[in-house]
Formats: structure tokens, sequence, C-alpha cells
């Protein structure tokens, strides 16, 4: 009985002082007290601006199951020796999860990034101010690159840049074109009383209106959401929220509108039954199989959608409420940007200026990334046959440019404001748990609690 | 024990000078084969003791560290006290995400205990068969089977134009069929039944062993007093697989509270937060939201969540061994 006793007490010291040798170890600092000291302040760029003529590897993070990036890396080594890609790829969900640590501990030349207002706060990122400058990125509309300028209380619209586009992207209504002659609509709606009534008329006819994916952590039905949003209201209002601008509300007046007009759409069995469970392969799946007339989605599936459904594919934006009204889409450039740490930083931007400047590099945009590319309003543009749906994404797009309407994402105002408010409050508009009011009142309160916390 | 072994030398030293040589030669030699020996079980400790220190015990401190701060992961961190746990009782997303955790444990251990009981009770009747052979193969099959690669071919299964819809559809029962993974009122539901079929296996093999133990002389006797199947099970076999039991739910309850991967695959916590579960909630925090400090206090409450439920189990199961 002593025996067992004793051994238990000298097992209890003996614990206790690993425990409390491991807490002096451990706990004497606070924690990330010393990640910021070493030079990931904004670093500025000095010397020359180009890749030299020495062998350069930059390193690239990129987005899985996206070809674009790997395409114009391999166009850039051939026209620059020189310059070899040392590539990481990974799903965006895990990128948009791993981007802090990466960019503070394993710094990549180019990442593909999530928003970038809270990584540049953080002094993760390179200022590409200075290139701007050199490249003369200055002179080129301005709204394409305002999403990637972030101020010093880490609020977009204004301040360095931080960031540059592969391309920018554009989301709309894709059609399926047998499908929509089926019941009679021959072309795009104009107006969303049309669009109602062809929504109305392939319910009545016994096809899937819409094949939305909103289910996991991706509500997918902010898309139709924003594009209602900006039929309703104006894109600025919806861009001084995403921006975080003081002050800015996403419970406005038109919005509720706009919601209500969603829950319309809901109610009336518009989506897929399994809207709740669908998720973005399943819905690329059942569209492309001709299972669903309309999908709302952005314009870096047009390439895709032309190799997939030739001829049978069409596009056009959320049309406004009255006819000849103005329109808006959610547009946003494909977002890379460079560690503040990065070892090749001058290199890296020298590649995103070509990226947006070179002729091949720009084809290379257009005809795999499906999307415009960056760069002056004049600038040269490939040859798309008029009959494929690339043509109509590029033709919205320059709409969208003479409107102005175009919008930050929704889902891109903060961190976590995707996986933890739109998604979970979309779903409950879904089951009718929540209504139209309920889900922009519910969202507003979060985003304050988030930038306020 | 060394005071006993200390007090015989001297006396023997007190008998004869001449022999104390040899017994301290003896000692010496002891000590030094004790000494050795000693060497050698520290040296095989010390490694995984230390891998256990660095990879269990020092991130356990970190993570109670880390609760006291306001932290998104990469800059300087600001000392906040217990807020971080006061938030947590304002939250009711994460008091949620407890509520679901507990829910799943009725999916999760108690259904898979009680038609484990079921199946190894009817498996044990023809235990030398090969029919037995086949069942435990096929009821096992789901324990080496990657909880991940469980989770994706059940969100097929359970799809809306899944084999469970279609069945339903061939039995005419169209009414019944939906997106269950893609429901509120079912999500949570159907992720335990991905759950308990995972489990059932392993319960099932644990209370066959258990029962294979048992004397048959006492069936024989229960027979011979007249007792059916029913009262079998209930004076005999339940009674003698209870520390089976025991180490069942024990293991099942824990996996019900610690769900990550399962919830991950099939719903990522939705739709409308209705599978959101604590595991999954840490991860979102700390990895979407960047609040480490937020994410660490939920983690180290949601620890304690799991001790106060397991070591009662723990301690019915150890009095019922006496």
């Amino acid at each position: 009985m002593s025996r067992t006793t004793g051994r238990s007490r000298r097992a209890v010291a003996t614990a206790s002082v690993c425990l409390a040798g491991l807490i002096t170890v451990t706990a004497c600092s606070a924690p990330g007290a010393s990640t910021t000291d070493d030079g990931t302040a904004d670093a500025v760029a000095t010397g020359d601006m180009t890749c030299g003529t020495e062998d350069v590897t930059l390193s690239a993070y990129v987005e899985t199951g996206f070809p674009l990036a790997q395409e114009l890396f391999d166009e850039f080594t051939v026209q620059h020796p020189n310059v070899t890609f040392d590539v990481r790829e990974d799903q965006f969900a895990v990128i948009t999860q791993n981007a802090p640590r990466v960019l503070a501990d394993n710094p990549p030349d180019l990442m593909r990034l999530p928003q970038v207002s809270e990584l540049a706060a953080d002094g993760l990122l390179y200022d590409l101010d200075a290139a701007a400058e050199a490249f003369g990125w200055d002179e080129w509309p301005a709204s394409q690159l305002e999403q990637m300028r972030v101020d010093e209380d880490g609020r977009r619209g204004s301040g360095p840049l931080y960031a540059m586009g592969l391309n920018f992207s554009m989301t709309g209504v894709f059609y399926n074109k047998e499908l929509a002659a089926e019941i009679g609509m021959t072309a795009a709606p104009e107006t969303l009383a049309e669009l109602d009534d062809a929504l109305a008329k392939a319910k009545a006819a016994g096809i899937t209106p819409i094949a939305q994916f909103n289910g996991g952590a991706t509500g997918g039905l902010a898309f139709p959401l924003q594009g209602l949003m900006a039929s309703y209201g104006e894109p600025a209002e919806i861009n001084a929220w995403t921006y975080q601008q003081p002050g800015a509300s996403i419970d406005t007046e038109t919005n509720v509108q706009a919601a209500e007009h969603l829950q319309r759409w809901v109610e009336a069995g518009y989506f897929a039954e399994d809207v709740n469970s669908l998720d973005y392969s399943m819905m690329m799946s059942r569209f492309i199989g001709g299972e669903s007339l309309f999908i709302f989605n952005g314009d870096w599936e047009s390439g895709n959608l032309d190799t997939q459904m030739a001829g049978n594919v069409g596009f056009f934006l959320v049309p406004p409420v009255e006819q000849g009204g103005e329109v808006g889409a959610m547009s946003a450039p494909l977002t890379y940007g460079i560690s503040a740490n990065a070892e090749n930083p001058e290199c890296a931007a020298y590649f995103l200026n070509w990226v947006a400047t070179d002729e091949t590099a720009r084809t290379v945009s257009v005809e795999v990334g499906g999307s415009h590319p960056m760069g002056p309003a004049d600038a040269f543009l490939p040859e798309v046959a008029d009959d494929t749906v690339t043509a109509q994404t590029l033709a919205a797009g320059a709409t969208i440019g003479e409107d102005d309407g175009s919008m930050e994402f929704i889902a891109n105002a903060t961190g976590a404001i995707y996986a933890k408010s739109w998604t979970p409050n979309l779903q409950k508009l879904v089951a009718g748990e929540i209504d139209a009011a309920g889900l922009l009142a519910a969202v507003q309160a979060d985003y304050e609690s988030e930038i306020g916390g | 024990m060394m005071q006993t072994r200390t007090t015989g030398t001297t006396g023997r030293r007190e008998v004869s000078e001449q022999s104390s040589t040899s017994a301290e030669a003896r000692r010496r030699a002891l000590r030094a084969r004790r000494l050795r020996r000693g060497w050698v079980a520290l040296g095989l400790v010390v490694p995984a003791a230390v891998a256990y220190a660095a990879f269990v015990l020092r991130p356990l401190v970190l993570t109670v560290q880390y609760s006291f701060y306001d932290w998104n992961g990469v800059t300087e961190s600001t000392w906040v006290g217990v807020e971080n746990y006061r938030r947590l009782v304002d939250n009711p997303e994460m008091l949620g995400s407890i509520g679901n955790a507990l829910e799943l444990i009725v999916y999760f251990s108690f259904v898979p205990v009680l038609l484990g009981l079921l199946t190894a009770a009817t498996i044990r009747k023809f235990a030398t068969s090969r029919l037995a052979l086949v069942s435990r193969t096929v009821l096992f099959l789901p324990q080496v089977i990657p909880l991940v690669a469980a989770g994706i071919m059940w969100t097929w299964l359970l799809a809306s134009d899944g084999l469970v819809n279609e069945l339903l559809r061939g039995i005419g029962l169209d009414a019944l069929t939906r997106a269950w993974l893609g429901d509120t009122s079912t999500a949570l539901p159907a992720v335990g039944v991905i759950g308990a079929w995972v489990a059932l296996g392993l319960c099932m093999l644990l209370l066959l062993a258990g029962m294979a133990k048992i004397d048959p002389s006492l069936y024989e006797a229960a027979r011979i007093d007249g007792a059916g199947a029913v009262r079998e099970f209930f004076a005999i076999t339940l009674p003698s697989v209870r520390q089976e039991i025991g180490v069942c739910v024990t293991v099942t309850v824990i996996s019900a509270l610690a769900a990550f991967d399962i919830v991950y695959i099939s719903t990522q916590g939705g739709p409308a937060n209705s599978t959101l579960v604590p595991g999954l909630e840490i991860y979102y925090l700390g990895f979407f939201s960047r609040e480490v400090g937020q994410a660490s206090a939920l983690a180290v409450v949601f620890m304690a969540l799991v001790l106060a439920v397991v070591l009662p189990i723990q301690r019915l199961t150890r009095e019922s061994d006496r």
C-alpha cells in the first residue's frame, strides 16, 4: 500500500516537474510576438524590374484545377529561358487557410491569394506601387486595380497596391440553348420579369430551372443574390461594404428587395430540390449534362463550356428591373500576390506585367482562362469565334465596363464572412428558417462583429 | 524494499568479516546491473517521452496559453484574460455545435453498441460456420476503410439521385425521398448513419470476442433451467460482456465528440450549421476567421467536456470489474 502511494507520489512529482518545465519553456512569451519584426513590414521594390539574365527560379503557389497559371508559366519560360518555375498546387480552400503562414514562413514569389486586406494589413505582402509606376499600371482603368489596394487600416479601394490579377473574371447566367428553345426562350431575357417568366416556364415544363451549388461551406446562392442586388441597387454601395468603408451596410432597402426576389425564386422551387447539398462540381456536371436551364457562374468556365457544350450554351448578365437599365456583375481580378519576403519580387512583378501586356500571354488568358486580360482598355485582344460563349462573356465584360457596374464579390468582404455567415444564412433561406430581411440583418451583424473585433 | 535489503546485509556483516567483502562485491555488481538496466530502460523510454512531450504535451500547454490571447496567428498577440471563454458562453453557434456533438453520441455510440450486441449474439450461435466468418468480415469491413473514403461514398449514396433514394422510390416510398445531407432536419442523422456504419464493425468484433470467453456450461445450465434465447441473453451474455461494452462506449463516444473527418467530407457543417460540431468550429475559427485564441479556448472547453463525458464511463466499467 505504502509502496503504491510512494510510487504515485513520485510519478506526480515527476509529472509536475515536467509540466512546470514545459510551461516555463513554452509560456514565457506571448504568441506571435517575434514573427512580424524581422522584415515582414512593407518591403519596397528597389532596383531593376526585370528578371535579369542570370538563371532565376520563381517559386509559385497556385490553385489546382485551373490550367491558366501553368500555361502562362510555360510560355514565359519559352520567351525568357533563364526563368524557370517551381510550382506548388493546392485547392483554393487550402490556399485560403494556409495563406498567412505560407507567406510568413515559406515565402513564394507568386501566390494565388484569397482576399488580400488582412494579409496586407499584417505586412505579409510585397508593395507593388513601385512596379505599378515602373510599368505604367497607373494608366490602366483604375477600377481594375482598386480591389487590390489596401490602406493602413486594412480597408480596400485605396492605398498601396498589394496584388495583381492574371485576368479579371465576371459572373452572370449561363443557359442551355436547347432547353431554352424548348420553352420558347430564343434570346437572353432583358428584364428581371422576362427572366422570371423563363424560370416559370421551365418549371412548368419539368425542366430544373437553376442548378446552383449551395452545399457544404460554399453558399453559391450568393451569385444570384449579388446579381439581383446590382439590378435593384448601386454597385458602388455594395463595393463600399466589401471594402469595409466606414458606416457601410449590406442591409439596405434595395438589397432587401433583391433578397426578397431570391426568396421568391426559392419558394417557387426554381432551384434544384437538393440545392443545399449541391457542390460546385455537381452543379457543373448537371448543367453540362443538360439537366438544368440556367446556372449562375463566372466566365472562368467559358473555355470549358465551349469545349464541353460547343454551340449549345449562351450567357447573359442578370438583367435590370426595367428594360435598358444599368447592369452590374461580380467582377474580380484572378488575384496573385508576392510575399513580402520573396526572393525574386522584381522578377515576379515583371511576370505579372508580361501577363497583362504580351500578346501571346493575353491570348492564353482569353483562350484558357476564358476571362478578360488585365491592362489598358485598348490593348490587344485575340480573335474569338462569334458563336462561342467566350465571345459572349467578353462582350458582357465590355457592357459592365460601360455601365461602371463591376463589383467585388460580397463573399470577400472579410476573411470568414463567406464560410461563417453568407453560407449558413443562405442555406437557412433555402430551408425556410430565415427570410430575406433576416438574412441581411444576420450577415450585417456578423460583419460588424468581425471588423469591429 | 531498499531498506529491508540494507538491513539484511548489515546483519550478515556482523556475522562474518570474511563474507562481507564478497557480499559487498555482490552488492556492487547488483547495483551496477540495476543501474545498467535503469539506463537501458531510460534509453528506451526517452525517445518516446521526448516525442510525447513535443507533440502532445507542448501543444496542449500552448493551446491553454493561446486561449488567453487575442491572436491572428501571425502578428503580435494581445493578452485578453478569460475574454475568449466569456465569448464562448455568449455565442449560440458554438453552443449549438456542442449540442450537435452530444446528439451525435446517439448515432455514433448507442446505435452501434446496440446493433453490435444484437449481431454478435446472433453470430455467436453459429460461430464456427462459414457464414459467421463471412458476416464478421463484411461487418468489420467499414472499420478498415478510411473515414474520408467512407464519407465520400455515403455522400453519393445519400444524394438526391443516390442509391438510398432510388431504393425508396423502388419500393414506392417516393414521399420519403430527399437530399438527406442537404436538409436541415435530416443532415445530422444522415451524418450519424455514416458514423454508425463505421463503428458497428469494431463494436461487433469486440463484443464477439467477449462472448467467446463465456463458459458454455453457463448456457447449458440456463437451458436446463428452461431459459429461452432472450432470457439467456439478458441473464448471461449481457452481464458477461459488460467490460467490452464499456470499451465500445468509451471509444465510440470519443469518436462522436471528436468527429471531424466524416462531417467535413459530407457536409462541412452545413446546411445552415445543422451539422456543425466543435472540431469543425475550432478549424473554422483557427483557419478562416484567424482567431487562434478563440479557437484554443473552444478546444480547451471541448477537451474538458470530452473528459467529463468519458471519465464517468471509465469509472463505471472499472467498478463493474470488481
